[in-house]
């Protein structure tokens, strides 16, 4: 009795305590996430296509790399997955790194799989760098709209305003055009997919800006003479980066899917680089003789850009807490 | 009211000016110009090449050049450098063309996005929901490209009916209904696969708003007083949740001069994509110009639209 007397005693005196959440930010995050079986599944294969990518730039590159994309052998063309390259017929440089077409081989006898490492490295780094333009000029404009447009209205109008005329073009159609009148580059492919792209963002942390600019901790860090430069990078932007990670998660698909389009019409990363985009589209003509070339980048690209979304969805539920509930 | 339509069409027409003015500058400063398209021409001789220029206004200065573009655009002068046709008339026959595609595409995105939204939305986290979400990740995140291959080859291999182009070649004096149908046969493939995104984003949508509006209070009041589940779901919850889609048909308007290039490449079909498509590698600048133009004031004219049936619809918002 006096047993449960105390026990309760300390349970109200732990209800009185100053509350200290139990877990860390991130632990609680995890458990969040853990919940949604599709984020997970999502997380892992994001993981495993960073693994990927990064173990086929160290296999694919080099004087002598183990898996060379770029190895023609035309007396091995369209040959299918699996089957044991003809080992007279080859020079021993030329035997696939693996002993067999892991993949099959293309119409000139180039190794799929090692094209297929080869681009996936080069998939994600145009994902990565166009994202990355686009985070960045979205945090920057957006940032200087919300924060100085508390003093100075016409900076804020301006800015917006511009973000309206961008958001009046089409964008596929804007990349295509841009990327046809630029000579052809996989660093100008990334710069014009992240210089069109950016207008989510800024909307995002303008948004973010206005509540935060009119909180104590903005006014605190004013009172003390902080710079405003300092206040914007250091004390707003990690408070206002939540909703523009998700949209960077779901950005990188939707720049991954981009490249593969532009591919298709002759507009993608050019040649010696393989991107999936590219051997998909070259893979197109032998569709009936050679289904590997369409289906192994095809489903490579979609299971890649469906894990982005599933992940991307399920960073938005756990760092919004109004959605918590729902799902 | 009449304030904010006046304050809003003054706004979109300043907005349209810079859109204009940008469109140009990114064409112009662009390195190449369209007389340097075909060098290896024997007919491109430098002396042709000047008439071109001059013939073109390309050897005046930019601001020039941009009014009288801008001139002859809106006195319907605008000719294509390629073929020195009415630029407008052009876009109107592939205009025509498209029309179908995305009459069809849009209507089976709304009937379908609907059902399955509002499906999911009341059979939360049950099967179905959950399947169609995983679904509509799934066309997402497919390329889509790759899916109209993967369609083709089973409509071709299972049905036996030719579906690339418009029509099929020299059909003459079949009976009607045989027309009729190989043209719907050709309509269906390019705008099932015109609508897959969109019903993918419409149904989550559908879906989310509907959870919304069932987590409300006057929902539960309904339910409480002894409403049947079905009149709570559908009078009570349904119509409150419709209300953001009405606006939605002003979004659309944007699509009517968008045709996705990539699937009227694959299907041959002659429609608007297409044809942009094919002015920017023959960099015909008017073309490309006056579809800009014209997808840039439907984008105003349809947010404009949404605004206002925003207004119309729902009380609670007096701007």
């Amino acid at each position: 009795m006096t047993n449960d007397y105390t026990k309760a005693i300390s349970k109200d005196s732990d209800a009185n305590a100053p509350a200290v959440p139990r877990r860390s930010r991130l632990r609680e995050s995890w458990q969040l996430l853990k919940q949604n079986r599709l984020a997970v599944v999502g997380l892992v294969i994001f993981v495993l296509f960073f693994c990927t990518a990064f173990i086929g730039l160290v296999l694919t590159t080099g004087t002598n790399p183990i898996f060379d994309p770029a190895m023609v052998r035309l007396q091995e063309k369209l040959r299918p997955p699996l089957s044991r390259p003809n080992l007279e017929a080859l020079r021993p440089e030329e035997v696939p790194g693996a002993g067999v077409y892991l993949l099959g081989t293309d119409d000139l006898g180039r190794d799929l799989f090692a094209r297929m490492l080869q681009g996936a490295w080069v998939s994600l780094t145009v994902g990565f760098v166009a994202v990355g333009i686009s985070v960045l000029v979205g945090i920057l404009v957006g940032g200087i709209a919300g924060y100085f447009g508390q003093n100075h209205t016409s900076i804020d109008t301006l800015i917006m305003r511009f973000v309206d005329i961008m958001l009046c073009f089409p964008s596929f159609f804007l990349i295509l055009t841009v990327v046809a009148l630029l000579p052809a580059s996989m660093y100008n492919i990334m710069i014009v997919i992240g210089l069109t792209s950016w207008m989510g963002s800024a909307r995002f942390v303008r948004a973010e800006f206005l509540s935060l600019r009119e909180q104590d901790f903005v006014t605190a860090a004013r009172a003390l003479g902080v710079n405003d430069w300092r206040i914007i990078f250091r004390h707003m932007i990690p408070n206002a980066i939540a909703p523009v990670l998700v949209s960077a998660t779901i950005g990188i698909a939707t720049a991954i899917l981009t490249e593969a389009g532009l591919s298709f019409l002759g507009f993608g990363v050019p040649p010696p680089h393989a991107t999936w985009g590219n051997i998909l589209s070259d893979g197109r003509r032998f569709i009936f003789d050679a289904p590997w070339l369409t289906f192994a980048p095809g489903f490579a690209i979609l299971i890649v850009v469906l894990s982005f979304n599933l992940f991307g969805e399920g960073l938005r539920d756990i760092l919004n807490p109004k959605l918590r509930e729902r799902y | 009211m009449l304030s904010f339509i006046g304050r809003s069409i003054i706004q979109k027409t300043v907005t349209l000016f810079f859109v204009s003015v940008v469109s140009f500058l990114i064409i112009h400063l662009a390195p190449g110009e369209p007389s340097q398209v075909d060098p290896l021409n024997p007919k491109f001789t430098p002396e042709i090449v000047e008439r071109f220029r001059k013939e073109f206004h390309l050897d005046k200065p930019m601001y020039v050049q941009y009014v009288y573009f801008y001139r002859d655009l809106f006195t319907g002068k605008t000719v294509s450098w390629k073929d020195n046709q009415s630029v407008l008339a052009k876009i109107w026959e592939r205009f025509l063309n498209s029309l179908p595609l995305f009459i069809v595409g849009t209507v089976i995105t709304w009937t379908l996005s609907f059902p399955v939204g509002i499906r999911a939305a009341v059979g939360r986290s049950g099967l179905y929901d959950r399947s169609t979400t995983f679904l509509s990740y799934l066309l997402i995140s497919i390329p889509g490209f790759f899916f109209a291959y993967m369609l083709i080859i089973v409509v071709v291999t299972r049905f036996h009916v030719p579906v690339i182009g418009m029509e099929t070649f020299g059909l003459g004096d079949a009976p009607w209904l045989h027309l009729i149908m190989d043209r719907v046969w050709h309509l269906l493939l390019p705008s099932v696969l015109g609508a897959t995104g969109g019903i993918a984003i419409l149904s989550r949508y559908v879906r989310s708003q509907m959870l919304e509006v069932e987590g409300q209070d006057y929902v539960r009041t309904a339910r409480a007083k002894g409403v049947p589940e079905e009149q709570v779901h559908y009078k009570h919850a349904l119509r409150n949740a419709l209300l953001p889609f009405v606006t939605m048909f002003g979004l659309i308007l944007p699509g009517l001069i968008g045709g996705s290039v990539i699937i009227e490449s694959i299907f041959s079909w002659p429609g608007m994509g297409r044809m942009a498509y094919e002015a920017i590698l023959a960099r015909d600048y008017p073309i490309i110009l006056t579809v800009n133009f014209i997808s840039a004031v439907l984008v105003l004219a349809g947010t404009f639209i949404s605004d206002l049936l925003y207004l119309v619809v729902d009380p609670r918002i007096r701007l």
